[in-house]
């Protein structure tokens, strides 16, 4: 099974850089507001003119 | 951003990516039919070896999740990003590429698979060169995306978004490891896997459950958060929960894969780990569920009059059936009965037709009146008959395959007191027969209701013309 020698580095890699980009969306205020992002595309009018 | 090619969102692309998912759904059911018809009457096509089943399977599955439901996600993703970022799809030269490239992925899958090229790998059979395509166009793709993304207005990134994105990456890198492998010849198309035996099986179940994982569930999650919301006019139930769905789901997804391999010569402690990882799943998948069904709380009266939201509401409670049934199939004790049988078919049935297909479909409904300037599709009546004619289709498609794969398992595990087998193979098949008329019966009727939605497609589109809607000139209030 020397496959897994590939796989799981990959998967903690992978996990890693899942930990960096939620480490930037936390720190770059994306989840400061809950409520607001799920108005925003209701008020968002795409209806045919 | 002042120049007037920006002063509008790029729509054409999600209207030739929309138009698209109804012709290859068409076409990729057709499929269907037409090989469980083969397995209902095994001479309905005899010697011409281009119909034959073992070719047109591959074909079928092929045209349904990268086709249909391929073109679903770029219809869908295309437009929520450019909602939501309140910008124009970067470089729309590129995003061209993707669909151009895209229809020669699909059209080259639909002439080599009958010809016999193939890789061998289930959802990965394409050979060399159209691998080598896929992977230019889906690097294209990220760009796109990405690029849009980067040039936002809004300063939130939609969590519809990130369901997206994260398709899109995984995608890219399951494709690329999966798809590793050495040509011999160009004509006729021939490689060699990197990987060799019980190797290639766990680097191709890696790929194939995350395919599931992340193209089938991510992508159309993030189809789900975008549009359920917008069909109900209402904020989905809770973002918090949104956005934990989105984080359990990418961590805990990787290492499910082995499940697809209890009982095989992959060693024991892996089997169990996939299994363990696939048990954790159930919990951010119904937490995404409850999500979207509950964002009709309060509003369940709309369930009655727009057949949208139905199609939406019913895939969403598919998706909790299909993703608690897996971690179920996936416990060793479970899979000793259900593998190798008609359940798994049921199953992912049930995922395929019940979940992807609903989505899309609604989703679809609720894209083409807006990509061709029109308030609403041409009937909703035929929208309301398309759901009801789907919903029979997939109950007898899935009800008749647990039925079937139930008992397959327990005749060939059924022995006699001297320890012989009570049943010989062909007396399952046999037990099996009427199942597969029934299952024959639901895949007519899915396919019926897809043409249905065609008639009604091309009686929108038909007399109006293609629109591009402006970008609002101010952004959303910041909140």
């Amino acid at each position: 099974m020397e496959i897994l020698y590939l796989l799981i580095p990959l998967s903690l890699v992978l996990a890693l850089l899942i930990a960096v980009a939620f480490w930037w969306a936390v720190r770059s205020g994306q989840f400061d507001d809950f409520e607001g992002p799920a108005h925003q595309i209701i008020a968002d009018d795409d209806s045919a003119p | 951003m002042s120049s007037s090619l920006t002063a509008t969102f790029n729509y054409k692309v999600v209207r030739q990516f929309a138009i698209m998912t109804v012709v290859w759904g068409i076409v990729g059911m057709l499929v269907g039919v037409v090989i469980a018809a083969q397995l209902l009457w095994p001479d309905l096509i005899t010697g011409i070896s281009w119909l034959s089943y073992g070719r047109l399977r591959p074909l079928h599955t092929n045209a349904v999740i990268f086709a249909f439901g391929g073109c679903a996600l770029f219809a869908s993703s295309y437009y929520c990003v450019q909602r939501t970022c309140q910008v124009r799809l970067f470089c729309t030269p590129l995003a061209s590429f993707t669909f151009w490239g895209w229809q020669a992925v699909i059209v080259l899958a639909a002439i080599t698979l009958p010809l016999g090229f193939t890789t061998g790998k289930e959802y990965a059979e394409l050979e060399w060169p159209i691998d080598l395509l896929i992977a230019v166009v889906w690097v294209a793709y990220a760009i796109v995306f990405f690029g849009t993304i980067f040039l936002r207005r809004t300063p939130h990134i939609y969590v519809a978004n990130w369901f997206f994105g994260a398709y899109i990456l995984t995608v890219a890198i399951l494709h690329i490891v999966n798809s590793a492998e050495s040509p011999v010849s160009f004509w006729p198309m021939k490689s060699y896997s990197a990987y060799a035996g019980v190797q290639d099986a766990m680097v191709q179940w890696w790929y194939g459950h995350n395919a599931v994982g992340f193209f089938l569930t991510a992508g159309f999650l993030g189809m789900m958060y975008y549009f359920v919301p917008k069909q109900a006019g209402r904020p989905i139930y809770s973002y918090r929960l949104s956005v934990v769905h989105f984080w359990a789901l990418i961590f805990t997804y990787m290492w499910a894969g082995p499940h697809h391999l209890h009982y095989t010569a992959l060693p024991d402690w892996t089997q169990s780990l996939g299994m363990l990882f696939s048990l954790v799943l159930l919990a951010p998948s119904w937490g995404g569920m409850i999500n979207g069904i509950m964002t009709l709380s309060g509003a369940w009266h709309k369930l009655r009059t727009d057949p949208i939201l139905k199609f939406m509401i019913v895939s969403l409670s598919f998706y909790g059936m299909s993703t608690f049934e897996g971690p179920m199939m996936s416990i060793k004790t479970v899979n000793a009965l259900s593998h190798y049988t008609d359940w798994t078919v049921g199953h992912v049935h049930s995922g395929a037709l019940g979940w992807v297909a609903f989505i899309s479909v609604g989703c679809i409904y609720y894209l083409i009146p807006r990509m061709f300037g029109k308030s609403e599709m041409f009937s909703t009546r035929l929208i309301t008959v398309h759901f009801w004619v789907a919903t029979v289709g997939v109950v007898f498609y899935i009800a008749s395959m647990w039925i079937a794969g139930v008992m397959q398992g327990l005749m060939w595990r059924a022995t006699n007191p001297d320890g012989t087998l009570t049943y010989a193979f062909v007396e399952a098949v046999k037990a099996t027969y009427p199942f597969y008329a029934i299952r024959l019966l639901g895949g007519t009727l899915f396919l019926a209701g897809m043409l249905i939605m065609a008639y009604n497609v091309i009686r929108t589109a038909g007399g109006g013309k293609g629109v591009e809607a402006t970008i609002p000139a101010a952004a959303p209030v910041a909140a």
